[in-house]
C-alpha cells in the first residue's frame, strides 16, 4: 500500500500540493482556521465570557483603552465581534452540513435511480428552486419562529437544491462506467455502490459547494437579522450591522466597521478557498 | 422534435410545478404555522373571539378547500384582500410593481453593460495583473453584507453629502429622479462582483476553442476576435443568465425598497411578514414563483432558438 502510493499520487495528494503551493490560498486557510480556533475558545467559555460586561461609559468611540469602542450599553464592541465569531462558524457549517446531507442523498438517489425515482425527485427540485430563495427563507423562518434554529434550518433547507443538481448529473455520468460495472459483478449492492462506490468519485464537488455555502450562510445572517429572524440574545455580526441602523446617524461607525470587517475576511477567506478547491480538484478546469 | 411541440411540451411540465409550488405554500402557511389569529389579536383574546376570526378568514375550511383555493389563486390572479389592510391583494401588486420596476429596470440595463464591459476587458488581458486584480476586487465586494452598501450609501451619499434623497418617493419622471438613483446604484455595485466573475469565465471558456484558433490563423486582429466571435458566442450563455434575472427585476429588492421607503412590491412583502399577513406573502411567493417558472421555458426556449447545436429531446 505504501509503495502504491509512492508510485502514484492520487487525485487528492496532488490537490492538497497544488492548494499549499498557492500563498493565497494558504493564507485563506490560516483565516478560516483562525476564524475556528476563536470561535471553538468563545463556545467553551475560554474567552471574551464578559462579552455582556459593562465596561465604560455608552458609545464611547475607539481608544487606546477600548479597542473597537463600545455599544449602546456600554459593552466592548471587540468583545462582541469576538463572541460573534461562535455564531457565524456555527451557521455556516450546521447550515453547510444540512445542505451537503440534503442535496447528496437526494441528488444521488435520483441519479442513480433514474425513472420514476428520479422524476419525482427533479419535481421536488423543481418546485422547491421555483420559489425565490428569499421568500422560502422569510417563510420557514417564520414558523420556526426567531432565533439560532430558525437561521439553521431555513438555510440549509433552502440551499441545498444547487448541490442536488450538480449530484444528480454526476451520478448520471457515473452510474455506468466500468468500476460500477465490476462493483455489480462481485456482488455489490446499491448502497454499496452509491456511497463506497460512486460518492467518493464525485466527492470533490461536495467539498466546493459546502465552502461556497459557508460563506453564503454567512452573509445570508445578516440578512435574516436584518428581517428580525435572527439570533437573539448572544451577538452575530448581523444583529450588529443592523445596530448600526441607528448608530450611523449619530456617527457611531465602529459597531458596524468591525462586523463588516470581521465578516469580509472570513468570506474573503472562504470565497478563495472555494476557488482555489475547485481549480485544484476538477481537472477540467486546469491551465485556465 | 418541432419548436413549438417542444415549447408546448416544456409548458406542460409546468403544471405540475406549479401545483407543487401551491403545495409547498400550503404545507408551509395552512398547515405547519402556528395560528395567525394569536398574533393578530392579542393574547388576550377570548377562545370565541379566535373562532369567530378563524371562520371569517377561511382557516376552518377542511384541508383540501384551503389548498384548492391557492391553487385556483395561482391561475386566476385573485389573491383575495389583505387581511390588514383589507385592499384587493391584486391591486395592491399592480400599484407595487411599478416603483419596483422604477428601480430594478434602469440597474439591470446599467449592470449589464458595465459587467459585460468589464469581463470583455479582462478577458482581453487575460492572466495579466489588472485581470487577477479584477477578480480579487470583484470577490472582495461579494465579500461583505448587502446590508452594508445599503447602510453606508444611505449614511454617507445621503445624509452626509446629500446628494441624494434619504429616503421616500414621488411619482413622475423628474422627480422620482433623486429617490431612485442611490437605490439604483446599489444595485450595480452589488451585481458587478458576481456577474464580471461569470461573464469572465463564459468568456474564458470561448477563447480556448477551436474556432478562436481559426480566426486568429486567419490573421484577424485581437480586438476583433473578441468583439466578433468570441462576445457572439459567449452571448448564448450570457442571456440564458440574464433572462433568468427578470422576475427578481419584477419582484423588486426586499432590503433596498425598506431601506430607502419604496413603495414597490419588495416592501409590501416585508410589511405582510412584519404582521403575519398570510394571503399576502402567499401571494407574492405564489407569483414570484411563478415568474421564475414561466422565465426558465422562455430560457429553455431561446437556448434552442439562439443556439443550433442544442438538441431537442
Amino acid at each position: 500500500m505504501a509503495a502504491n502510493e509512492q508510485e502514484s499520487k492520487s487525485l487528492w495528494h496532488h490537490a492538497w500540493d497544488s492548494l499549499i503551493s498557492d500563498r493565497t490560498t494558504v493564507i485563506a486557510m490560516s483565516i478560516v482556521l483562525i476564524y475556528s480556533v476563536v470561535a471553538l475558545l468563545s463556545t467553551t467559555g475560554l474567552i471574551v465570557s464578559d462579552w455582556s460586561k459593562e465596561v465604560g461609559p455608552s458609545y464611547a468611540p475607539p481608544s487606546s483603552e477600548f479597542l473597537f469602542g463600545l455599544d449602546i450599553f456600554g459593552r466592548s464592541v471587540f468583545a462582541k465581534t469576538i463572541k460573534a465569531t461562535e455564531i457565524a462558524m456555527s451557521v455556516g457549517l450546521v447550515t453547510g452540513v444540512l445542505t451537503v446531507l440534503i442535496g447528496v442523498t437526494l441528488g444521488s438517489l435520483a441519479g442513480y435511480y433514474g425513472g420514476k425515482v428520479d422524476e419525482v425527485l427533479v419535481w421536488f427540485y423543481t418546485t422547491v428552486s421555483s420559489v425565490p430563495g428569499i421568500m422560502l427563507l422569510i417563510s420557514i423562518a417564520f414558523i420556526v419562529g426567531k432565533g439560532i434554529l430558525a437561521v439553521y434550518l431555513s438555510l440549509g433547507l433552502t440551499s441545498w437544491t444547487g448541490l442536488f443538481r450538480l449530484i444528480r448529473g454526476e451520478f448520471i455520468r457515473h452510474k455506468d462506467r466500468e468500476y460500477v460495472q465490476a462493483a455489480t459483478a462481485i456482488g455489490g449492492g446499491d448502497f454499496r455502490k452509491i456511497f463506497k462506490h460512486i460518492l467518493p468519485n464525485v466527492f470533490h464537488i461536495v467539498i466546493i459547494n459546502f465552502s461556497l455555502q459557508f460563506q453564503f450562510a454567512i452573509k445570508s445572517e445578516v440578512i435574516l437579522s436584518y428581517l428580525g429572524l435572527g439570533v437573539q440574545g448572544v451577538p452575530s455580526w448581523g444583529t450588529m450591522i443592523n445596530d448600526a441602523k441607528l448608530e450611523l446617524a449619530r456617527g457611531n461607525w465602529w459597531q458596524l466597521a468591525a462586523a463588516t470587517a470581521a465578516m469580509m475576511v472570513v468570506v474573503l477567506a472562504f470565497n478563495i478557498l472555494g476557488d482555489s478547491l475547485r481549480d485544484a480538484l476538477d481537472p477540467k478546469l486546469k491551465g485556465k | 422534435m418541432s419548436l413549438t411541440s417542444y415549447v408546448l411540451r416544456r409548458l406542460f411540465y409546468v403544471i405540475p410545478v406549479i401545483l407543487g409550488v401551491c403545495f409547498l405554500i400550503f404545507m408551509i402557511f395552512n398547515v405547519v404555522s402556528p395560528d395567525p389569529t394569536i398574533s393578530m389579536l392579542g393574547k388576550h383574546a377570548t377562545k370565541a373571539q379566535v373562532l369567530e376570526l378563524r371562520e371569517a378568514l377561511g382557516l376552518n375550511e377542511p384541508l383540501y378547500v384551503q389548498y384548492f383555493d391557492i391553487v385556483k389563486s395561482a391561475f386566476t390572479f385573485d389573491f383575495g384582500r389583505s387581511w390588514s389592510t383589507k385592499q384587493e391583494i391584486f391591486e395592491m401588486i399592480k400599484q407595487g410593481a411599478i416603483p419596483s420596476m422604477t428601480i430594478t429596470f434602469p440597474a439591470f440595463f446599467l449592470s449589464f453593460l458595465i459587467s459585460v464591459s468589464i469581463s470583455l476587458f479582462v478577458a482581453f488581458y487575460r492572466g495579466t495583473f489588472l485581470d487577477k486584480a479584477t477578480v480579487f476586487v470583484c470577490v472582495a465586494l461579494m465579500s461583505i453584507s448587502s446590508l452594508v452598501y445599503i447602510l453606508v450609501g444611505q449614511w454617507f451619499f445621503a445624509f452626509k453629502l446629500g446628494l441624494f434623497e434619504i429616503s421616500g418617493y414621488e411619482e413622475g419622471f423628474p422627480e422620482v429622479v433623486p429617490y431612485v438613483l442611490l437605490p439604483i446604484i446599489i444595485i450595480i455595485i452589488l451585481g458587478v462582483g458576481p456577474d464580471v466573475r461569470f461573464y469572465r469565465t463564459v468568456m474564458l471558456d470561448e477563447i480556448y476553442q477551436d474556432y478562436v484558433r481559426t480566426a486568429r490563423s486567419k490573421g484577424l486582429s485581437e480586438r476583433k476576435i473578441m468583439f466578433k466571435h468570441v462576445l457572439k458566442n459567449a452571448m448564448v450563455s450570457i442571456i440564458t443568465y440574464v433572462v433568468l434575472r427578470i422576475p427578481f427585476l419584477i419582484l423588486g429588492s426586499l432590503l433596498i425598497e425598506s431601506f430607502f421607503g419604496i413603495p414597490g412590491l419588495g416592501g409590501i412583502t416585508l410589511k405582510a411578514v412584519n404582521s403575519s399577513d398570510f394571503p399576502v406573502i402567499k401571494a407574492m411567493a405564489v407569483l414570484s414563483a411563478i415568474a421564475t417558472i414561466v422565465f426558465n421555458v422562455i430560457t429553455d426556449v431561446l437556448y434552442v432558438v439562439v443556439d443550433p447545436r442544442v438538441k431537442l429531446n
